[in-house]
């Protein structure tokens, strides 16, 4: 569906994408994590053909983006960062608008709006507005409207940020099912939850290069441990126990409030934390997360 | 298959489906009050005949002329600007197979149909007051259409370039009170001192008030007909390209 070989996107003398080689498979749900600024919106506007690359080799659905734009798009569906609706049309002319810029006949969009508004629970809202409709609503309208030209490939930049869990629970179900009905979804994200729930395979972006990628589970397995013990202790600073704890890890980290011990057996890690007589104020042993990976690949200074 | 420069302008129509009755009021409220005001009002006291008609006649081609260039102002100033910073609707067009000119042609074409049906109503109105003296005054509707892309287009390109909407304001201080005022909607230029009267002669306007105060008056233009077309003709070309060139800059980036 995608491959991209050193693919390059330069805006002056800034780099945003530094040559990175990608490939998606028909059917598959494949996801850009990375850090603000790691390059992946940039990334997803070339694939969306709206931003031309400014070095290497793209193809998307076996199509040259810089020639052949429209013809591409007209089997994209694109779910932007922001939502764009209309805030003055109702939640049905949104559809149905939208979907004459793909050539599709008035009665094909008005049958296909009604379709598509069940299936992200609109239904009732059809007549309404959009403007009123919370947050959820909206992404959930803004993604229907990336499906009204039944695309092959659906290209979402962070479909749940600044929703709530209700609200994510619900677009990840329904990004679910369009993956079981066969639809290539190509995601952003930095909420890793999501990244584990819906990829099959993603890449780790980071200064916009790509910085690991491979299934969820293979990642957590190169990158981090099985699991993770996380140990508080009741000190000025945590640093003074690091030292204790030599050999009872894989890889220590020490955090301002807490120690991290990457292990493969947690609970006779923290057992030997114990007959050391180390009696940290609280512990948890939790299986290692794709959110452990991600750190650990992209560190954890903040990213403005 | 309708053409996607079509599908951009249903989406425009549709969307202004929910103003129009108040907007359409309006184009027949604004030219009634002229009338009253410089037909009963102001005409009192202007004594004798200005270029050979009565002021009010005289009058009524100019305000065609700057209700087309006033309608072509509003609707691609601020409405532009929206659809880059508030709405972005031209983000979400510009996803989908449209190309550039696509998303301007139908966003234009809107235009067009708004200065032709404000064109319209004040030319209906007008000529039940019996200022229109030919059945050339029909020419004014194409002249109308053609002075509003003269105006409407440089300025998609100046919306799609400023950074703040004050710069929209800016435009109407600037250009558009300007116009009204010194190109030959009120009086004849040639009332004017040289320097301005050479201000009028470059303003899109003045070609639009000549032609149509020559088409609803019946009598010849000041200039050749084939030099104002052309010279309303290079505005309009000219901001195309200005505008392709600005949209394609925000748009895909």
């Amino acid at each position: 569906m995608i491959v991209a070989r050193g693919l390059v996107k330069r805006f002056g003398s800034f780099t945003a994408v530094d040559g990175i080689d990608v490939e998606v498979r028909p059917g598959e749900a494949f996801g850009f994590l990375g850090p603000n600024g790691a390059g992946k919106s940039s990334t997803m506007r070339m694939i969306g053909c709206v931003s031309p690359p400014s070095g290497g080799t793209l193809r998307i659905l076996g199509m040259d983006p810089r020639r052949e734009g429209p013809a591409i798009r007209a089997r994209l569906g694109v779910c932007p960062q922001l939502d764009n609706l209309d805030q003055e049309l109702t939640v049905r002319e949104n559809l149905t608008t939208y979907a004459r810029f793909f050539g599709i006949s008035r009665a094909v969009a008005r049958a296909r709006a009604l379709e598509l508004l069940e299936f992200v629970q609109l239904g009732e809202r059809a007549d309404s507005k959009v403007e009123p409709l919370s947050g959820g609503m909206k992404r959930r309208l803004t993604i229907a409207r990336a499906l009204v030209n039944e695309p092959d490939l659906v290209l979402l930049d962070e479909p749940t940020t600044g929703l709530d869990p209700q609200a994510r629970h619900l677009v990840w179900e329904r990004l679910f099912r369009l993956k079981q009905q066969g639809v290539t979804l190509v995601l952003t994200t930095h909420y890793m939850d999501e990244a584990e729930q819906l990829c099959d395979r993603l890449v780790v972006m980071d200064g916009g290069r790509i910085a690991a990628e491979g299934s969820p589970r293979a990642l957590i397995e190169r990158y981090s441990t099985r699991e993770v013990v996380e140990l508080r202790f009741q000190a000025e600073s945590q640093e003074e126990y690091a030292g204790k704890l030599t050999g009872v890890a894989e890889r220590i980290e020490v955090l301002p409030d807490r120690i991290l011990l990457y292990v493969t057996d947690g609970d006779g890690a923290l057992a030997e934390v114990h007959r050391r007589a180390l009696a940290p104020a609280s512990s948890l042993v939790r299986r290692s997360s794709l959110e452990d990976v991600f750190l650990h690949l992209t560190g954890r200074t903040l990213v403005d | 298959m309708a053409h996607p420069t079509a599908a951009v302008l249903e989406y425009h129509l549709v969307s202004y489906r929910r103003t129009w009755r108040s907007s359409a009021l309006s184009s027949f409220i604004l030219p009634l009050l002229t009338m009253l005001s410089f037909g009963v009002g102001v005409g009192a006291y202007v004594r004798g005949d200005v270029a050979g008609v009565p002021y009010l006649d005289f009058i009524v081609p100019g305000l065609i002329a700057s209700t087309a260039m006033q309608v072509a102002i509003a609707e691609s100033t601020f409405p532009v600007f929206g659809n880059f910073e508030w709405i972005k609707i031209y983000f979400s067009q510009v996803a989908a197979p449209l190309r550039i000119a696509d998303i301007l042609g139908g966003h234009l074409g809107f235009v067009l149909f708004r200065i032709l049906t404000s064109t319209a109503a004040f030319l209906v109105t007008t000529a039940l007051f019996g200022a229109v003296h030919s059945w050339w005054a029909l020419a004014a509707l194409p002249v109308a259409a053609l002075l509003g892309l003269a105006v409407a287009a440089p300025t998609f390109g100046y919306a799609a370039s400023v950074p703040s909407d004050n710069y929209l304001a800016m435009l109407f201080r600037f250009a558009v009170i300007p116009m009204s005022l010194f190109a030959g909607v009120f009086f004849p230029v040639e009332s004017l001192p040289g320097v301005l009267r050479w201000l009028a002669y470059v303003s899109p306007l003045w070609h639009g008030v000549d032609l149509i105060r020559a088409a609803t008056l019946g009598v010849a233009p000041a200039w050749s007909v084939a030099g104002h077309l052309a010279y309303l003709a290079t505005w309009a070309v000219a901001g195309w390209l200005l505008a392709t060139a600005r949209f394609r800059r925000r748009l895909t980036i």
